[in-house]
């Protein structure tokens, strides 16, 4: 745009928008180029790790028996996958994680939201609630085993102890780290402690309920994993304990691959949930 | 009764574990109707307190404070608070935003919801309604908040600061929207400052505070020369530099022995 005191030539102004057109597209082809330098290395790292693999399996620099190798892996996958006698394995533990994770969830921060509410009753539980945070919580299998039987009621209880007490820690820190300013706002209008926690503390505190989600996918994976291993007939954690005790170590390590890709898959979807929940702040 | 806030006795003390603070003490003072009064006076004064006070939000140690003749028991929408921030909540929409008031009231009707977005439109906002506040810059959001206070329509509007928090070009804007809406609607007000020209600009009578305890040092008439014009007009007119002047005075004191 030309003003008064000092005309630009119209070529000029061309010429510089020119350049800083070409100025971006360099650094989008940059930026480009090193992502593609990143997903291939990725890739290699894959590659070889796999390689070396089968190479040490083959040529017997480990125990075969022990080690086993990615072909014998993917062929035992893939049979099983075939003969259908992989996928309940999967839809038990994944349904009890799932379970596990949104119960944990759900509990804690009804926990974090009753000790919000009566301050008295929030230091009358703190020193109960160190304590349950400080213990192995695995340590309670046997307990829950008799008290709920060896089934699907003990695994989710190993789960629901692991995440419940950490949720609740997280989401009281969060409700009680929102800004007084905020509550003002609803006070000030009238608002009550209920009005105060539906417009202003819930709302506020909903990006760290789902990083506790988050958190909590990890944490309902040991616990299920854990609880499987001590009941169950059935699950990935099972086949793990059923590889070990026929001495199958190629059962067990493909199960831990199906683990790994099931569990990042899960962590993905609640990654692409707490986006669009957090989306405008 | 031609009060409109009518402030009297009122002492404040805080108490924590250590010791209790007197942060005010012995207050009184009244507004009329429609007048527009500025509590001014360094920090540690008590302007806020007196604030949450009158808005209820706080109960006097002792004293008390009526809102157009009824003693104050806690937040009515008689009385609009505006904070130093706009502290709009991040997850609304602006329109959600600035109808908070009617909604907590639980009076957000048809009608009033409309109310609230031809008040959006009178403040240039009409057509940012469903953005989000992060879009928007800090004049802009401090309107909307102005918006969320005028929405329950309240009779006297406590201004907690409200310009502090932004650049110079925008404060002196919004002082002169603020006052125009206020003289339109006849609004009483109550601004908190710590910005001499600001209170003389914008108010119909300035109350200097001193602090430790917090209590009334002296009291401005601002005289109609400089009252009458918008705040923008009212900083030229002659007079505005020698009642700056002797307000300072009352504050510079103080301020040296803190």
């Amino acid at each position: 745009m030309p003003n008064d005191q000092m005309e630009t030539p119209q070529v000029e102004v061309h010429a510089v928008r020119e350049l800083s057109q070409s100025v971006h597209r360099q650094f989008l082809a940059g930026l480009k180029k090193e992502t593609r330098r990143v997903r291939v290395t990725q890739f290699v790292i894959l590659l070889a790790f796999f390689a070396l693999w089968e190479l040490a399996g083959r040529l017997k620099w480990v125990d075969v028996l022990l080690f086993s190798y990615p072909s014998k892996v993917f062929s035992l996958l893939w049979t099983k996958l075939l003969d259908g006698s992989l996928l309940p394995h999967v839809g038990a533990t994944v349904l009890e994680t799932i379970v596990g994770f949104a119960l944990g969830t759900l509990f804690g921060t009804a926990l974090a939201v009753i000790i919000w509410w009566s301050p008295f009753l929030s230091r009358v539980l703190d020193p109960y609630i160190v304590v349950l945070n400080s213990m192995p919580k695995v340590a309670l299998g046997p307990l829950f085993i008799v008290g709920l039987g060896p089934g699907l009621l003990s695994i989710i209880a190993t789960t629901l102890s692991i995440t419940v007490i950490i949720t609740t820690l997280v989401v009281y820190g969060s409700f009680k780290e929102v800004d007084a300013n905020y509550v003002k706002v609803v006070s000030v209008f009238g608002g009550n402690k209920r009005k105060v926690f539906q417009k202003v503390i819930l709302p506020a505190s909903f990006p760290a309920i789902v990083a506790t989600l988050k958190v909590n996918v990890g944490l309902a994976w040991v616990g299920v994993i854990v609880g499987e291993f001590l009941v169950s007939q059935i699950g990935l954690g099972y086949l793990i304990i059923y590889g070990f005790q026929v001495f199958n170590f190629t059962l067990v390590i493909s199960t831990l691959i199906v683990i790994a890709i099931v569990a990042t898959l899960m962590y993905q979807a609640v990654s692409v949930l707490e986006k669009k929940i957090t989306k405008h702040r | 009764m031609n009060e409109a806030v009518n402030v009297k006795d009122v002492t404040q003390v805080y108490v924590t574990e250590q010791r209790a603070t007197l942060a005010i003490q012995q207050m009184s003072f009244a507004i009329r109707r429609g007048e527009f009064v500025s509590l001014i006076g360094p920090s540690g004064c008590g302007k806020t307190t007196v604030l949450s006070i009158i808005a209820g939000l706080i109960a006097p140690t002792a004293g008390s404070v009526q809102v157009a003749g009824e003693t104050v028991m806690g937040p009515s929408t008689r009385v609009g608070y505006m904070l130093q921030q706009d502290y709009l909540f991040p997850w609304r929409t602006i329109a959600d935003n600035a109808a908070i008031g009617l909604e907590i009231s639980g009076t957000l009707t048809k009608e009033k919801k409309a109310e609230v977005l031809h008040l959006l439109g009178e403040m240039g906002l009409l057509r940012f309604k469903d953005y989000y506040p992060a879009q928007l810059s800090g004049g802009m959001r401090q309107r909307v908040a102005l918006v969320r206070t005028l929405a329950t329509d309240p009779e006297i509007l406590l201004l907690d600061e409200p310009f502090s928090a932004l650049d110079y070009q925008t404060k002196l804007q919004l002082e002169d929207l603020v006052v125009e809406t206020l003289r339109a609607k006849q609004k009483t007000a109550l601004l908190v400052t710590h910005d001499i020209s600001e209170a003389i600009a914008m108010s119909d009578r300035v109350i200097v505070l001193e602090p430790n305890p917090g209590r009334i040092r002296k009291q401005f008439a601002v005289p109609a020369a400089i009252r009458e014009p918008l705040p923008f007009e009212a900083r030229e007119q002659p007079g505005f530099n020698a009642l700056f002047r002797d307000i300072w005075q009352e504050f510079g004191g103080d301020t040296d022995a803190e």
